[in-house]
C-alpha cells in the first residue's frame, strides 16, 4: 500500500531542524536541567549530597579518628577525607537508580517517548545531572575536610587530578546504578537493592580504616575493590597518609592505573547495558 | 490511503500475554475532524492510542498518522502529534511553566520560542497565575489542562486525547470540553477516547464504539441512536381519558402503555421533527387536555447496551457524579 504524504496545515509551527548532534546536545541539556531541579526539590535526595557529607565527615573523623592508629603515622583527618569522598560518592550514586526508576514508573516517560527527541538523552541527562550533584557533594566534603585540618599536599595539578578521578569514578558508577534503576520494580526497591550493593562496596575497602587487620577474605576483597583503588590513588596524589601503599596487591601498587581501568570497565559494561535495558523497558 | 485521512489504522492487533487488547481495529479520521473512540475500561482504547502515538507497537496491522507509518517513521509521526495520555504525563516536581518549556525544548524549539509558547499556552489555559507553582499544588483539573497544553506546544496538526476528563469533577469537565472545542476551530484533527457517552456525543463528529478490542459500531451520534431504535414518547394528561390512546395511535411505533392512574401514557415512536406539536394537536382535537409531552431520544448508554448486551458501567469505574479531583491527587501521591 502506498502512503501519500499529507500537506501539513498552515497553522503548524515546524520545529526547526537542527543538525543531529546539536539537537542531541539540546535534549541532553534540557533533561539535565530538569533532573537538577528534581534533586533540588526532593529533600531526601538533596540531603544525601549536602547534609549527609558534612555529617559523615564530622562523625567519622571525630568518632573513628579517635580510635584508629594509622600504620606509618599521619592524622586521621588527612587519611579519611579521600575515603569519605569515596564513601559519599558511592552511596549517593544510588540517586541515579532511584531517579531513573521514578521516571520509568511515572507518566513522564510516556511524554518523553512521544516527543521527537533523542531517546538516549533520558539516560545521558540523568548521568550528567548526577555528575553535577556528585561535584557538589565532593566540594562539600572537601570544604568540611579543609575546615577540620585536612590538607592535600601534592600541588594544584595533583589535587585537581585526585578530584577528577573521583568524579570519573562517580560517573562510571552512575551507569551501573542506571542499570539497577532499570531492572528494579520501583524507586523503593531500587533504593533497597542499591543500599545492599553500594554500602558494602564502600565499607569493605580502605576508605575508612587501613585494610591490614581485616580477615584475609575481606582484605582481599578490599584490596581489589575499585573504591579502594580510587581512594588510594587520591591519597597518593594528595600526599595524604596511604597505608595501602605497602600492600603488594597490584591495584594497591598502581592505584591510579587501577582506578582508570576500573572506571573504563564500568563504563564499557554498563553504558551499553543501560542503553539496551532502557530500550527494552520502553518498548511494548 | 486517501490523502484526506489524518489518522488511519488497519487491522491493528495487540495482545499482552493471554489478554487480547486489540483484535483487528480499523480507524479512519479525516483531516480536521474529531473521532470519539468510545468504550468501557479495558476495551482497548488506550492500547490503540498508544500504538498510534508510537508508544507501543502492534503485533500485526498498520497505522499511519499524518501520512507516516507509526512503526517505521516514528519520529516523523512524533513531529506531527500532540498527546494527552490518561495518566498525567507532566512532571510533578517542575512548575507549570518549566514543564511547557521543557516539552518545547525537547520538541526542538529554541529556548526563546519555548518560553514564548509556554506563556501563550499558560494564558490560553487559564494557568498564568499558577505558572510558577510546582505541580504538587495543582488541582486535578489544572493538571489535566497543563497536560493538554503540553501536547499543544508545537501546534501539532494531530491530537490524541486519552480520556481527557476521566476523574475530573463536573465543572472541570465542562471547562475541558470548552477547551477541546476551541482546538477544533483551529483545524486540528483529533482522536479522543472516552468512557463517557455524553462526552463523545458532545465533542465528536463521528464515534467508534470499541468493546473487547473490536470496533462494534461506527457512525455519528445520531446514526448510532437511530440504529438502536426510535425515541420514546411520554404524555401526561390533566385527567385520565379513554380517548387518548386512540388519538396517539397514528404516531406510535408500538403499543401504548397507560399508567395505573390513567394519566401517563408511554409509547415508542419514530423520532421526527415536529412530533410533539403534532401529538398535542391530535390530543387537543380529541378533546384531551395535556399537562406535559416529552420525546426522549435514546442516550448513548442505550446504544451501548443494545450493541453489547451489557451496560457500560464497570465496577472499577469512577462514578460520574462524585467529584474526584481529590481522588486523583491521592492516586498520584
Amino acid at each position: 500500500m502506498t502512503v501519500t504524504a499529507l500537506t501539513p496545515p498552515v497553522t503548524t509551527t515546524r520545529p526547526p531542524r537542527a543538525p543531529g548532534i546539536v539537537r542531541q546536545a539540546c535534549d541532553v541539556i534540557a533533561l539535565t536541567g530538569r533532573n537538577l531541579v528534581h534533586i533540588a526539590r526532593e529533600p531526601l535526595q538533596l540531603s544525601d549530597v549536602t547534609v549527609q557529607p558534612v555529617l559523615f565527615t564530622l562523625l567519622f573523623v571525630y568518632v573513628f579518628g579517635a580510635g584508629v592508629v594509622l600504620p606509618g603515622g599521619g592524622t586521621y583527618a588527612d587519611f579519611a577525607i579521600a575515603g569519605l569522598l569515596a564513601l559519599n560518592l558511592t552511596t549517593s550514586a544510588m540517586g541515579t537508580a532511584v531517579g531513573l526508576s521514578t521516571d520509568l514508573n511515572s507518566g513522564v516517560i510516556d511524554r518523553f517517548r512521544t516527543l521527537p527527541m533523542w531517546r538516549p538523552a533520558v539516560l545521558v541527562g540523568r548521568s550528567l545531572a548526577d555528575l553535577l550533584t556528585a561535584t557538589v557533594c565532593m566540594a562539600i566534603v572537601a570544604v568540611t575536610g579543609l575546615c577540620i585540618g585536612w590538607r592535600p599536599g601534592g600541588g594544584v595539578g595533583s589535587t585537581l587530578a585526585g578530584f577528577a578521578l573521583f568524579l570519573l569514578f562517580a560517573y562510571a558508577l552512575s551507569w551501573g546504578c542506571a542499570c539497577l534503576g532499570m531492572v528494579s520494580k520501583g524507586p523503593e526497591s531500587a533504593q533497597g537493592v542499591g543500599l545492599v550493593i553500594l554500602f558494602p562496596l564502600a565499607i569493605v575497602s580502605n576508605a575508612l580504616v587501613p585494610t591490614e587487620r581485616m580477615p584475609t577474605v575481606l582484605r582481599t576483597v578490599a584490596d581489589w575493590n575499585p573504591v579502594s583503588a580510587v581512594t588510594s590513588a587520591a591519597r597518593q596524589l594528595w600526599h595524604n597518609p596511604n597505608p595501602s601503599a605497602s600492600i603488594p596487591a597490584w591495584p594497591m601498587q598502581h592505584p591510579i592505573e587501577a582506578s582508570l581501568l576500573w572506571c573504563a570497565a564500568l563504563l564499557v559494561i554498563f553504558a551499553p547495558l543501560a542503553t539496551s535495558l532502557y530500550r527494552r523497558r520502553t518498548t511494548e | 490511503m486517501p490523502t484526506d485521512s489524518m489518522i488511519r489504522a488497519e487491522g491493528l492487533k495487540k495482545r499482552f500475554g493471554a489478554t487480547v487488547a486489540l483484535d483487528g481495529v480499523d480507524l479512519d479520521v479525516p483531516t480536521g475532524s474529531i473521532l470519539g473512540v468510545l468504550g468501557p475500561n479495558g476495551a482497548g482504547k488506550t492500547t490503540a492510542v498508544r500504538i498510534l502515538t508510537t508508544l507501543s507497537q502492534p503485533d500485526s496491522g498498520s497505522a499511519w498518522v499524518a501520512g507516516h507509518d507509526v512503526v517505521r517513521e516514528a519520529v516523523a509521526v512524533q513531529r506531527n502529534i500532540g498527546v494527552t495520555a490518561q495518566d498525567a504525563t507532566v512532571d510533578g516536581l517542575l512548575t507549570g511553566r518549566q514543564n511547557l518549556v521543557m516539552v518545547g525544548r525537547l520538541s526542538g524549539l529554541r529556548r526563546a520560542e519555548s518560553r514564548a509558547r509556554a506563556d501563550e499556552l499558560l494564558d490560553q489555559f487559564d494557568l498564568s497565575d499558577a505558572a510558577d507553582r510546582v505541580l504538587k499544588g495543582y488541582s486535578g483539573g489544572m493538571r489535566r489542562r497543563l497536560d493538554l497544553a503540553a501536547g499543544l506546544v508545537t501546534r501539532p496538526p494531530v491530537l490524541f486525547l486519552d480520556e481527557p476528563t476521566t476523574g475530573l469533577d463536573p465543572t472541570s469537565r465542562v471547562r475541558m470540553w470548552d477547551v477541546i472545542r476551541g482546538l477544533v476551530g483551529e483545524g486540528v484533527t483529533l482522536l479522543l477516547t472516552t468512557q463517557y457517552l455524553d462526552e463523545a456525543d458532545e465533542l465528536a463528529d463521528r464515534i467508534v464504539v470499541i468493546d473487547h478490542g473490536r470496533v462494534i459500531a461506527e457512525g455519528t451520534a445520531a446514526e448510532l441512536k437511530t440504529a438502536t431504535g426510535g425515541a420514546r414518547l411520554e404524555v401526561t394528561l390533566s385527567h385520565p381519558s379513554e380517548r387518548a390512546p386512540a388519538a396517539l395511535e397514528p404516531f406510535v411505533a408500538g403499543p401504548v402503555h397507560v399508567s395505573h392512574d390513567g394519566r401517563r401514557l408511554r409509547a415508542p415512536v419514530r423520532s421526527e421533527s415536529g412530533l410533539a406539536t403534532t401529538v398535542v394537536r391530535a390530543l387537543d382535537t380529541a378533546g384531551v387536555s395535556v399537562d406535559d409531552v416529552e420525546v426522549h431520544q435514546p442516550s448513548l448508554d442505550d446504544v451501548f447496551f443494545s450493541l453489547t448486551g451489557h451496560p457500560t458501567e464497570d465496577p472499577d469505574d469512577v462514578p460520574d457524579d462524585v467529584p474526584s479531583a481529590a481522588r486523583l491527587e491521592v492516586a498520584r501521591s
